[in-house]
Formats: structure tokens, C-alpha cells, sequence
């Protein structure tokens, strides 16, 4: 859901290479049988190069998805409609910065620098949610990000938590209770709009038929298109096809948004009563896949905002540095 | 870029082009500390993540941003990751218990069918 692009080539790179030609087939087994007995893998283990690489895109994307979607909401702290919501949006937005923090930490464990990561992300190598390339309009734009995206999220994190790595499911644990808030706070403010004046009925309504197809787009690319990862699900890199989330996310919450007179964009949306399982039209792809490669409506501003804080930040960072200080990756 | 933001705030910062690189050097993000989180008085120290700082003090300024912001918590340590040391993930079966370790368990000792047979003896 994170998108495809880029992992990395960092010093230790080479090593990684050597590493894969010598996948250890008795070390494979051991570690395979382990993911098998529900035994999770921690730093220090032996695991195979390809099962590092893919954790670390996953991780690493899962991170700066979290620093990018502070922006949108960001922007509306100072024009939120009332004290509590600018509180709640606050306290919100600050979560997500932690977020972004244990996220980068847990991706760390695998070999991969913070700073390696946030250099991959300012050049455009790294990728982050599409989502995040989209404007927040309006405020109601920011009640459905804070509602459905976050709701969006939670079945993936929900799902990721029980995956394989450690340090992954420890941050996520702790993510998942704090996004439990975020997606309280988000209906709350929606159900508000929704059940209010007819103005901001219709504001709702028209910042849902913006964000519906991002939405649809959030889980990835059908199953049938998208590169069949057996072996990512084995390993328990991948918990779940980006169809089976997509069908949990719609069977939990557009009865919620239905429940409230709202309306979907989508003419053909309906859950089959004999498979039990959503039924859509396809979204745009094209579209998808040409913002994930820099053509949305925000790319470019929200690359340039996070160029502009490691800019100005820097003589901070510079003027706090001890050299005499001993470096070294988080231990778990 | 076209100052066409949403947000005033980004459109006042004059961004610069898009193209610019801003390269971000190794260590410019300080060192890791490893935090341990005491939820209150009387519990162990728990250890719950890791922030980075270029110095302790810091480091315990930030864990309480990132690690005490919502649940209940009394005290923090802060301690720098390279000063961890820990056995190698790979002797974990050094850990290993044999089974005939009562010896070492309460449970290993049953005092109650000694007491019943000696009085049943009387």
C-alpha cells in the first residue's frame, strides 16, 4: 500500500549482495521454520538478504507516509473550527510525527541509516502513501482524512502487526492504540458535519466525492495486477492481498457512511449478498500510478516543505552535534 | 514553483526549485538512546523504544515527548545503544531449560504428603 520505488544502496550494499549469493539453505529452513511456529525474528537474527530488502521498503515507506501526512493536516491547525478540534488536531499531528519516529527506528534495526532514508525520500527515490499528494481542501477534507484515511490505515497496521519482525510489530502496537484516537476523532468530527447544517452536508459530500477514488486507490493495485509476492506472505512480510484489505475496509466502513445519508461516487458499489464480499467499479490506475510517479496535485509542495525543515533545521542539528559522541543503530 | 499553496503558511516560505538536492549527512540525525519506561512506582523499568539525541539529557527531553505523552509513567531512563550488550541472537538454546530442574522449582518439593502420612501414621 506504501508504493513501489526505490530501497537502497548504502555502503553496506555490497554486503547484501554476498549475503544473497550465500542464503544459507540449513540457516533458511531454521529461519522459515520459525516464521512457521508464529516465532517472531529480532535484529541479530540471521534472515535472508531479500527478507531485509523488502522490510526495509516496507518499513522505511510505512515512515515517511507518516512525516508526509502530517502536512495536509498540518495545514489546518491554525483554521480548525473550535478549540477542542484544534487540539485533538494537534495532538494528532504529533502522534504522527512519533509515528514516523518508532518507524524509521524499527527500519534502522535492519542496517539502513535515518539519515540514508530521509535523503531517499527528499530525492524522490523513496515513495510514500499516493494519498498524501492530494490537498486538503476544505475542513470537512480533513474530517475524511481523519476518519476514513485513518481507517484505511488501521486495517493494514492491524493487519502488519502480526507479521514477522519484532521491532515492526512493537512499533505498531503502539501506533495502532494511538490511531484509535485519530480514527475516533476523525468520525466525531465527520458525524458533526454530516448531521449538521445542509452547508456542511454538502461540504462533506463533496470532499468524499473528492477523496473516494484516493481512498480506493490506497490498498494498491488489484490482486491480478500487482506482483505476486508468495514468498513475502510466507515470510510474513505481507499479512494480507491488497483486495482482501481493501474488501475489509469497505465492509467496515461504508455502512458507516451510508448509516449517515452520505453518498459514494461509485454507481456500481455493493456488497454481493451470495460471496458476501464489495463489489466496485475499478479506479483509475493510470491516475494511480501517475501521482505515485510525481504528477499529483501536492508532490511537488510536499517534498519541498520537508527540503525547506531539513534546510533550516540543519544549524540546529550542527550547533546540538557532540563529535565525541559513539554512534551506533537502535538494539531492538 | 508556483506559490499556489493551500496553506499561507507554505506560500509565506518562498520555496525554493524543485530540482534543488538537499543531501543530509551521516550523523547529522545524532546518536540512538535506548529508553526504558517506569509506569509507577514499585514496576520495573520497561524498555519501550528508542529516540535519537546528540546527548543524554536530550535524549530523556525527547523520550518524554515521544514515550510519556498519553499513559500513565513516573520516571525514564535513557541509555546511549552502543553501551547495550547482549548475548548473540544465535545462542538462544544456551537458554534452554533441562526439565529436571525441579530441584530449583517450589513445585519440585511436596511437603503436604510427608505431613499427611506421618500423622496418619500416629
Amino acid at each position: 500500500m506504501y508504493g513501489g520505488g526505490y530501497i537502497f544502496d548504502e555502503p553496506n550494499g555490497k554486503q547484501l549482495r554476498e549475503e544473497k549469493q550465500h542464503d544459507d539453505p540449513e540457516k533458511l529452513a531454521a529461519f522459515e521454520a520459525r516464521i512457521t511456529r508464529g516465532e517472531k525474528i529480532e535484529p541479530g537474527d540471521w534472515m535472508p538478504a531479500e527478507y531485509r530488502r523488502q522490510l526495509i521498503r516496507l518499513i522505511e515507506q510505512h515512515a515517511h507516509s507518516e512525516i508526509i501526512g502530517a502536512l495536509p493536516e498540518g495545514t489546518w491547525i491554525t483554521r480548525a473550527p473550535g478549540f477542542k478540534r484544534k487540539l485533538a488536531l494537534i495532538a494528532k499531528v504529533q502522534d504522527e510525527i512519533g509515528h514516523g519516529q518508532l518507524l524509521y527506528n524499527a527500519a534502522e534495526t535492519l542496517g539502513k541509516s535515518r539519515e540514508a532514508m530521509i535523503n531517499d525520500l527528499l530525492s524522490g527515490k523513496s515513495k510514500y502513501s499516493n494519498v498524501f499528494n492530494y490537498p486538503a481542501e476544505t475542513w470537512a477534507d480533513v474530517t475524511v482524512i481523519g476518519f476514513l484515511i485513518d481507517a484505511a490505515a488501521i486495517v493494514n497496521q492491524v493487519a502488519n502487526a502480526k507479521g514477522s519482525y519484532g521491532p515492526y510489530c512493537r512499533a505498531l502496537e503502539r501506533i495502532c492504540y494511538e490511531e484509535s484516537f485519530h480514527l475516533k476523532q476523525g468520525h466525531d468530527a465527520f458525524i458533526e458535519l454530516a448531521t449538521g447544517t445542509p452547508v456542511q452536508k454538502q461540504m462533506l459530500q463533496e470532499a468524499l466525492n473528492r477523496w473516494w477514488q484516493p481512498i480506493m486507490h490506497f490498498f494498491g493495485p488489484p490482486d491480478k495486477t500487482s506482483q505476486h509476492s508468495e514468498k513475502l506472505m510466507q515470510w510474513k512480510v505481507k499479512m494480507a492481498s491488497n483486495d482482501e484489505m481493501r474488501n475489509q475496509f469497505l465492509e467496515s466502513y461504508v455502512p458507516k457512511i451510508w448509516e449517515l445519508g452520505l453518498t459514494l461516487p461509485d454507481p456500481n458499489l455493493r456488497k454481493d449478498p451470495e460471496t458476501g464480499r464489495w463489489q466496485y467499479s475499478d479506479p483509475d490506475w493510470d491516475e494511480f500510478f501517475r501521482v505515485i510517479n510525481g504528477g499529483g496535485p501536492c508532490n511537488e509542495e510536499r517534498l519541498q516543505v520537508r527540503k525547506w525543515a531539513e534546510e533550516h533545521g540543519r544549524w540546529v542539528r550542527k550547533a546540538l552535534m557532540n563529535p565525541q559522541e559513539r554512534r551506533a543503530l537502535p538494539v531492538a | 514553483m508556483s506559490n499556489d499553496s493551500l496553506d499561507p503558511r507554505v506560500n509565506r516560505l518562498k520555496l525554493g526549485d524543485a530540482g534543488a538536492v538537499i543531501k543530509v549527512e551521516e550523523g547529522e540525525n545524532w546518536n540512538v538512546y535506548e529508553v526504558f519506561h517506569q509506569e509507577k512506582r514499585g514496576a520495573h523499568h520497561e524498555h519501550v523504544g528508542c529516540v535519537h539525541a546528540p546527548d543524554p539529557q536530550l535524549a530523556l527531553v525527547f523520550a518524554k515527548e515521544q514515550f510519556a505523552r498519553r499513559k500513565k509513567c513516573v520516571n525514564l531512563w535513557v541509555v546511549r545503544s552502543a553501551d547495550i550488550l547482549a548475548f548473540d541472537a544465535e545462542d538462544e538454546d544456551m537458554f534452554e531449560n533441562n526439565l529436571e530442574k525441579n530441584y530449583r522449582d517450589a513445585s519440585g518439593f511436596k511437603v503436604m504428603e510427608k505431613i499427611n502420612k506421618f500423622k496418619q501414621s500416629k
